[in-house]
């Protein structure tokens, strides 16, 4: 890089930095997106540490691809009375054998689906085994443990969704777990079922429930999730010679957590808000 | 608005001393209601709930000018007695022991309150909705299976047929193991077993040979398949359940015995009724001594001290 910039150089730079200018000025988020992407982290920060955000991207992929799979599935038990199938698993076959792309993305989709499953639990393992959930981070595991759950009930709920005899029963089985709970079992069965036999409500609940109810509340809680990260700190590994709590910053910006080996004594009076003043 | 009162406090902290407040009122809801009566009873066209909501906004409108002109009376104002007894310690600017509600507070309670009404109004019966319809109107219909004869004594058959006009062809249809027991005091007798295992709901089959050919009988609900069958006993393909020829649990999983349709006989047709479980059968036969309850989803225990788990069954 020449160390003075041409007359043309810095036109070009103006102009491109002016929409980011705009939106800074209006807004915040270019600092935001810069705090984000240039925040202190950890040295010892590993490979470990991506688990999590892969986990996000299986994510993100199961939002892509079950989108576009919902502008051809067709969630109705009806049968058609040319072919004498049910048109929900019809609709699954035309996307897997006749729609251009169509094994691709729903392959995707489907084996997508294991892929997020196991991310997320090598992802609780690193966590765990790491120490990550401690304090100050005990919310975070909740918020996941909760993202776990939701996770598995997406798992549930689009098994259902071909409408073959495995999916079928299969569900049939998973209803009647659920119904075994104490209490209120019975009436989270009839609640899953949309009344006492598994039938047309079945499925379209489920479907409500896969493509709408439980993704919007993964991406909420994934949202809080990740505010949480920022705000707390990455955890180094259990092997870390850093000391913990937290650093003194010269410059008075905002520091970084360091590790929770050996964590700085718990609370510091004013509920760890000191570090938004300083 | 020739509105001079003073609040009593006023000569605290953060007030302007030259700010002029009206003093609160109830009079104006009743007066909005008044006239809100009066629109919504010309909308549904009552002419008594008009005069109702004619009479509240005369009086209460007339209350609020009352109040609101009394500085100008030279009339002392009284304290509004409904809103004050619970405010009392919230803020800081009654020196006189006499508690007003503030403005800043009374806004917060509007917001807080309007926006808790708002949000009722709309979840509410979208919630209901959601829920309700899984545990209203639930019921089974009656289903015809055809004339006695067709179904021999001491034979068991398979019995396919659509359970339920409600729902399209292949999730409607429905298996149940019947066997003809003879007349019993004069009525005839059946054993209808239900082929949804108790365990965890899975299909049901008959242990040893069923017949290939189906004898088809004609209803008005698609008509009923009949298998001839000897089984020994019925098993579950899913996790290993197995039961008896009379329901009961011999091994597995199954937490009680299968369980049992209801029968009744009209004009020589046998017609089944709605489904019942079942906690132990002695007996076999018309001389079965049946332990009823009513029915519940597979896996939840109707004897026992598990039964205790399930106090509340839809």
């Amino acid at each position: 890089m020449p160390k003075t910039k041409s007359k043309r150089q810095q036109q070009i730079e103006a102009v491109a930095l002016y929409p980011v200018d705009w939106l800074e000025e209006r807004s915040g988020l270019i600092g935001g997106l810069r705090y984000f992407l240039f925040r202190k982290v950890p040295a010892e920060t590993n490979w470990f540490h991506t688990l999590g955000s892969a986990t996000l991207t299986a994510f993100i992929v199961q939002a892509v691809t079950g989108v576009i799979l919902a502008m051809y599935y067709k969630p109705s038990a009806e049968l058609n009375p040319e072919t004498g199938k049910p048109i929900a698993y019809e609709s699954i076959e035309t996307i897997t054998n006749d729609l251009t792309l169509g094994w691709l993305v729903r392959g995707m989709h489907r084996w997508g689906a294991s892929v997020f499953i196991i991310l997320l639990f090598l992802h609780m393992g690193r966590v765990f085994l790491f120490g990550a959930y401690k304090y100050p981070r005990e919310l975070n595991w909740l918020v996941g443990a909760v993202l776990l759950l939701m996770a598995m009930g997406e798992g549930l709920t689009g098994y259902l969704l071909p409408w073959d005899q495995t999916s079928y029963w299969a569900t049939v089985v998973a209803i009647n777990i659920n119904a075994n709970a104490p209490i209120a079992g019975p009436f989270l069965g009839d609640f899953l079922r949309g009344g006492q036999e598994i039938g047309s409500e079945t499925l379209t609940r489920f479907y409500s429930l896969h493509m709408l109810v439980i993704p919007g509340g993964l991406a909420g809680l994934i949202a809080l999730h990740l505010y949480l990260v920022v705000r707390l700190g990455i955890t180094p590994p259990p092997w870390t010679k850093a000391a913990g709590g937290y650093e003194a910053q010269p410059n008075g910006g905002r520091p970084a957590r360091t590790g929770l080996v050996n964590p700085s004594p718990r609370g510091n009076g004013n509920g760890g808000r000191e570090r938004r003043e300083s | 608005m020739a509105d001079e009162l003073e609040r009593p406090g006023e000569n605290g902290e953060s007030q302007d001393p030259a700010a002029h407040l009206p003093a609160p009122s109830i009079w104006p809801f009743g007066f909005a209601l008044g006239v809100a009566l009066v629109l919504v009873a010309l909308i549904i066209s009552s002419w008594v709930i008009v005069a109702i909501g004619a009479i509240l906004a005369l009086v209460f409108g007339f209350l609020w000018i009352r109040a609101a002109t009394r500085e100008v009376r030279a009339t002392p104002p009284p304290e509004p007695a409904a809103l004050t007894a619970d405010v009392e310690e919230e803020e800081g600017e009654e020196d006189d022991g006499e508690p007003r509600l503030s403005r800043s507070l009374f806004l917060e309670g509007a917001t807080l309150g309007i926006g808790a009404a708002i949000g009722g109004i709309v979840t509410l019966p979208s919630v209901g909705f959601m829920v309700l319809p899984a545990f209203l109107d639930q019921e089974y219909e009656q289903i015809d299976l055809g004339p006695l004869e067709s179904y021999p004594r001491d034979q068991w058959v398979v019995a396919k047929f659509r359970g339920t006009q409600a729902q399209p062809d292949g999730v409607a249809r429905r298996t149940a193991y019947i066997r003809y027991n003879g007349q019993q005091d004069g009525t005839p007798s059946f054993t209808i077993l239900s082929n949804r295992c108790v365990h965890l709901g899975c299909p049901v089959q008959p242990q040893g040979l069923t017949d290939e050919e189906a004898q088809m009988i004609e209803t008005e609900a698609g008509g009923v398949e009949l298998f001839k069958m000897a089984p020994s006993g019925f098993g579950c393909p899913c996790h290993g359940g197995a039961y008896d020829i009379e329901g009961n649990r011999t091994a597995g999983p199954p937490v009680r015995a299968l369980d049992r349709y209801k029968y009744s006989i009209h004009n020589g047709r046998l017609r089944l009724d709605e489904p019942y479980s079942v906690g132990k059968v002695k007996g076999t036969g018309s001389d079965a001594q049946i332990a009823a309850y009513d029915l519940v989803d597979p896996g939840q225990h109707v004897d026992g001290p598990e039964q205790f788990f399930y106090p509340y069954v839809p």
